[in-house]
């Protein structure tokens, strides 16, 4: 469904990127881990479109999305969230959903007042959890609330390949457990792509991983795969294996 | 929760929402049924001319509160208008218009003919606005210039357009422009009668795109208008191209701002460049700010309220106006960035 | 041909007090994102201090540097620093700033235009160029050369570069931002005030000499790109040269809806202006 040829990214002389291969299938769910600043969300950028790649192809159904505008790859079927969520704040979390939802309409459909909720919207409402929020503005949100409105646009729009960065950086364990519990529920029935840092959330639920160290894929496998490459365990965060990857606290 | 709860409870808001708020919209429309007969004529056609500015304020609210577009050139749009319709008016009185008499052109020139008809000039007034707002929205907007920058691109074209129409003194009457309108189809300008009836033709107009762009910005397209504003980046992420949404509502503000010039022009009785230039658009953006720029009404309210004080502070003081508007424009900008719809709002809330 | 020659040396001195104005406001601009309308009327104050100062012309230019400067630095310690990350809110605020130092002007020095008399030494000039257009030719060229000294020399300017570059690193770094900004405004708009005075060698002085060339001025900033020294010199000059060539040409009266298509036609190309630094934050 996706497939990554030598994506090389050049910021002003620095390598962010250094030809990467990536072949996501449908209905998989990828785990993309590396220690910061290995290229992760650059990576992430390329394909959604907001970097252009110094060289590459992004193949996604057939269509090379290098070069096509952000809109346009949201429309081909790929969403993405962002490190930091972006959520806005003076919508409710309602018209937040509600238009990550509409895109398709015509523009001047968009004219005439919204009458109701539609499915799609009431579906992420359900899924993440927000139903008794739904009125209130974007802006009175908790940080993990702010996530799960993020992952609820992104559902509400409904793509085909979700791109989810960092969903669970700065959250808290029970937030972190249902995230994870919403992640495994959408993973049931989209192709979904994670970048997480957090190893304890890998662990739990994770299957596939791909690891990036400074712009290139070091390996690639399951967890446990992953976990016992010894080129692994050296690069992560230059700590021992067992004490990064390992069995956890 | 289900969503028709979703649904009911939005509705229920709604309607205490209504009534409550339905008293200003009455107490609005009763002073503007009753302003005839409280003022006497000078008076009426001066808040005529108020009503005027508070169209093109409408656009700039639009455009610049909801939409984030700060935009220094409506005076472009709304001179677009007004030339328009002051050509059919100098070319109702047949025979070549006297400024060109005076400055020696001989035959009327070809891009005069066409606004000989009355249809022709109105849809030149509106639809022109529009399409030039289209063109430098589409360069513009889709190379993603934005904020300070758009804002430096409409006013260089406001001072543009202005050397443009002192230029060509034949075609434009220079730096005096048009005056000396006497017939709108039938009816005398001069006469009260005309001048009533076209307070409340300006006053319908301005109550009809109120009320549409109300609807507006309650719509979903409204809800993207302020997502753009506030995220353009994100909401390329959320499928839309900021660009097209925001070109539309420059669009529909310039074409507001053109309407509004062809209102003036029988209004007022005429139209110059400097009507439209730098000062002109800026002042106009003053006033939304004063009235209040996240609301429509505040646009409105502020391009009222400005032009009176205006008026009445000229007439006593003369220059010492300039400090005032500016005194007063860096009070607002400094105390009540949301202008006085944000005080009174803070006052109703507190 | 002949027109060709004869009117470039218009087209450069147009760039050159282009290129004294933006100097200002790009910085301003570039490290604070500020869009200062005033700017206009520093201009215009350096051209009355060169009135007020008849036959002091070179001293002049320092006292309009100071008396400019000092200007821009109430502006900013007063109103400025408390609107930014507000860019379009402090255009309206020194809008408002604008037109009060112009009344202010028409009450002290009238509203007519009064003139300037340069000094002998600048009559005259060698063959197509005058010797005032010379003049303000180099004198754009010296305060380019002061202010890239000034920037990749001085401690200050190096720390000035940080905050334009960036502007949270900077603090954290150590960076007293609040004072490099004050040094900042107080240097661009001394600038504004030499190019008051260099105005003077080419027209008269009235209350609204400022707003005739604020436009070009911010058009020669978006086109240069922010912040960029380079972008600024090579902006300026095209714009002035254009504008000369352009009312030569057609009518004086399309000049400017020509030199207004062709920035918006190089936007295009460059929606950045001529040099910019990479980012991906979202804004
Ligand atoms: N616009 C940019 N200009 C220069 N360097 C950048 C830019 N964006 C990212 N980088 C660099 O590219 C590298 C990869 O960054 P990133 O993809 O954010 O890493 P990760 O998400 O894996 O932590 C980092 O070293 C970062 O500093
Ligand atoms: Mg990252």
């Amino acid at each position: 469904m996706l497939e990554l040829r030598d994506i090389q990214v050049d910021f002003d002389g620095f390598k962010a990127l250094g030809g990467v291969d990536l072949t996501v299938a449908e209905g998989e769910l990828r785990f993309l881990i590396g220690p910061n600043g290995a290229g992760k969300t650059t990576l992430i950028d390329v394909i959604t479109g907001l970097t252009r790649p110094t060289s590459g192809t992004v193949g996604f159904d057939g269509h090379d999305l290098v070069g096509r505008k952000e809109h346009h790859i949201v429309r081909l079927g790929v969403g993405r969230t962002f490190q930091t969520a972006v959520v806005f704040e003076e919508l409710t979390v309602l018209e937040n959903l509600d238009l990550a939802a509409s895109f398709r309409k015509p523009l001047w459909s968009l004219m005439r007042q919204r009458k109701g909720v539609t499915e799609a919207v009431e579906e992420a409402l359900s899924r993440t959890g927000l139903e008794e929020l739904a009125e209130r503005s974007a802006g009175v949100l908790s940080h993990g609330q702010r996530q799960w409105l993020e992952i609820g646009m992104l559902l509400a729009q409904r793509p085909r390949l979700l791109l989810l960065d960092e969903p669970v950086a700065g959250m808290s364990r029970e937030e972190r457990e249902r995230t994870g519990e919403l992640l495994t529920g959408i993973a049931r029935d989209h192709t979904v792509i994670v970048v997480e840092h957090d190893m304890e959330f890998l662990r739990r639920y994770a299957s596939q991983v791909t690891v990036l160290h400074e712009g290139k894929v070091l390996t690639e496998g399951s967890v446990d795969q992953v976990r016992a490459d010894p080129r692994v365990q050296e690069v992560y965060l230059g700590r021992r294996a067992s004490d990064a990857v390992g069995t956890g606290s | 929760m289900n969503k028709t709860d979703v649904m009911n409870k939005a509705d229920v808001m709604k309607k205490a929402d209504v009534m409550k708020k339905a008293i200003y919209p009455i107490l609005v429309g009763l002073l503007v049924v009753a302003a005839p007969f409280l003022m006497d004529a000078f008076r009426l056609n001066l808040l005529a001319k108020y009503l005027c500015f508070a169209i093109v304020a409408l656009g700039i609210g639009l455009a610049w509160g909801q939409g984030g577009m700060l935009t220094l050139g409506q005076g472009v749009f709304f001179g677009l208008g007004g030339y328009s319709m002051a050509m059919y008016l100098k070319l109702q009185e047949g025979g070549l218009p006297d400024f060109m008499v005076w400055s020696g052109v001989e035959k009327l020139p070809a891009l005069w003919t066409p606004f000989a008809n009355p249809v022709f000039a109105l849809a030149t007034a509106i639809l022109g606005p529009m399409l030039l707002a289209t063109l430098l929205g589409l360069l513009v907007f889709r190379q993603r210039v934005r904020g300070a920058y758009f804002a430096i691109l409409t006013q260089a074209l406001a001072a543009a357009l202005v050397i443009l129409l002192v230029g060509q003194q034949g075609l434009t009457g220079g730096t005096n422009g048009m005056t000396n309108f006497y017939d709108l189809f039938a009816w005398d300008l001069a006469e009260d009668s005309t001048q009533r009836g076209l307070y409340f033709v300006v006053a319908v107009v301005l109550a009809l795109l109120y009320l549409g762009a109300r609807q507006l910005v309650r719509s979903r397209y409204g809800r993207l208008l302020v997502a753009v504003r506030d995220g353009e980046d994100r909401v390329r992420f959320l499928g839309y191209d900021p660009a097209t949404v925001k070109t539309v509502t420059f669009a529909i503000s310039a074409g507001m701002a053109g309407l509004a010039g062809a209102l003036f022009v029988p209004v007022v009785g005429i139209i110059s460049p400097a009507l439209l230039g730098v000062v002109p658009s800026l002042e106009l953006v003053v006033a939304v700010a004063v009235g209040g720029r996240y609301a429509l009404a505040g646009a409105v309210l502020g391009a009222v309220v400005m032009g009176y004080a205006k008026t009445a502070f000229s007439e006593q003081f003369a220059d010492g106006w300039l400090y005032l508007q500016g005194a007063l424009f860096i009070l607002v900008m400094t105390l009540a960035p949301k202008g006085i719809m944000g005080v009174i709002k803070r006052a109703r809330t507190a | 041909m002949e027109a060709f020659v004869n009117q470039l040396p218009i087209g450069l001195s147009i760039g050159a007090v282009l290129l004294l104005i933006a100097l200002g406001l790009t910085f301003t601009f570039g490290q604070m994102g500020v869009i200062n309308m005033a700017h206009g009327e520093f201009i215009m104050a350096g051209a009355y201090t060169a009135f007020l100062l008849p036959g002091l012309f070179v001293p002049s230019l320092v006292v309009a540097f100071f008396v400019a400067g000092a200007m821009g630095l109430v502006l900013e310690r007063l109103a400025i620093r408390h609107f930014y990350g507000r860019p379009l809110d402090t255009l309206l605020l020194t809008w408002g700033v604008s037109l009060v130092l112009q009344q202010l002007a028409r009450d002290l020095f009238g509203a007519p235009n009064v003139q300037v008399k340069a000094p002998d030494w600048l009559a005259g000039g060698i063959g197509i160029l005058p010797y005032n257009r010379l003049f303000i030719m180099g004198l754009a060229i010296a305060s380019v050369v002061g202010v890239w000294l000034y920037l990749v020399r001085t401690k200050h300017g190096r720390r000035m570069r940080a905050v334009m570059q960036n502007r949270r690193l900077a603090a954290t770094s150590g960076i007293d931002t609040g004072r490099v900004d004050m040094l900042t405004f107080f240097i661009g708009s001394g600038l504004a005030g030499i190019a008051g005075v260099a105005l003077t060698l080419v027209g008269p002085v009235g209350p609204s000499l400022g707003t005739y060339y604020i436009v070009d001025a911010f058009l020669v900033v978006v086109a240069g790109g922010l912040g960029q020294l380079r972008g600024a010199v090579l902006a300026a000059a095209g714009l002035g040269l254009l504008n000369s060539y352009a009312e030569f040409w057609s009518d004086a009266s399309l000049a400017k809806v020509i030199v207004f298509a062709a920035v918006i036609a190089f936007l295009q190309f460059r929606p950045q202006g001529l040099f910019t630094v990479r980012s991906r934050a979202l804004s």
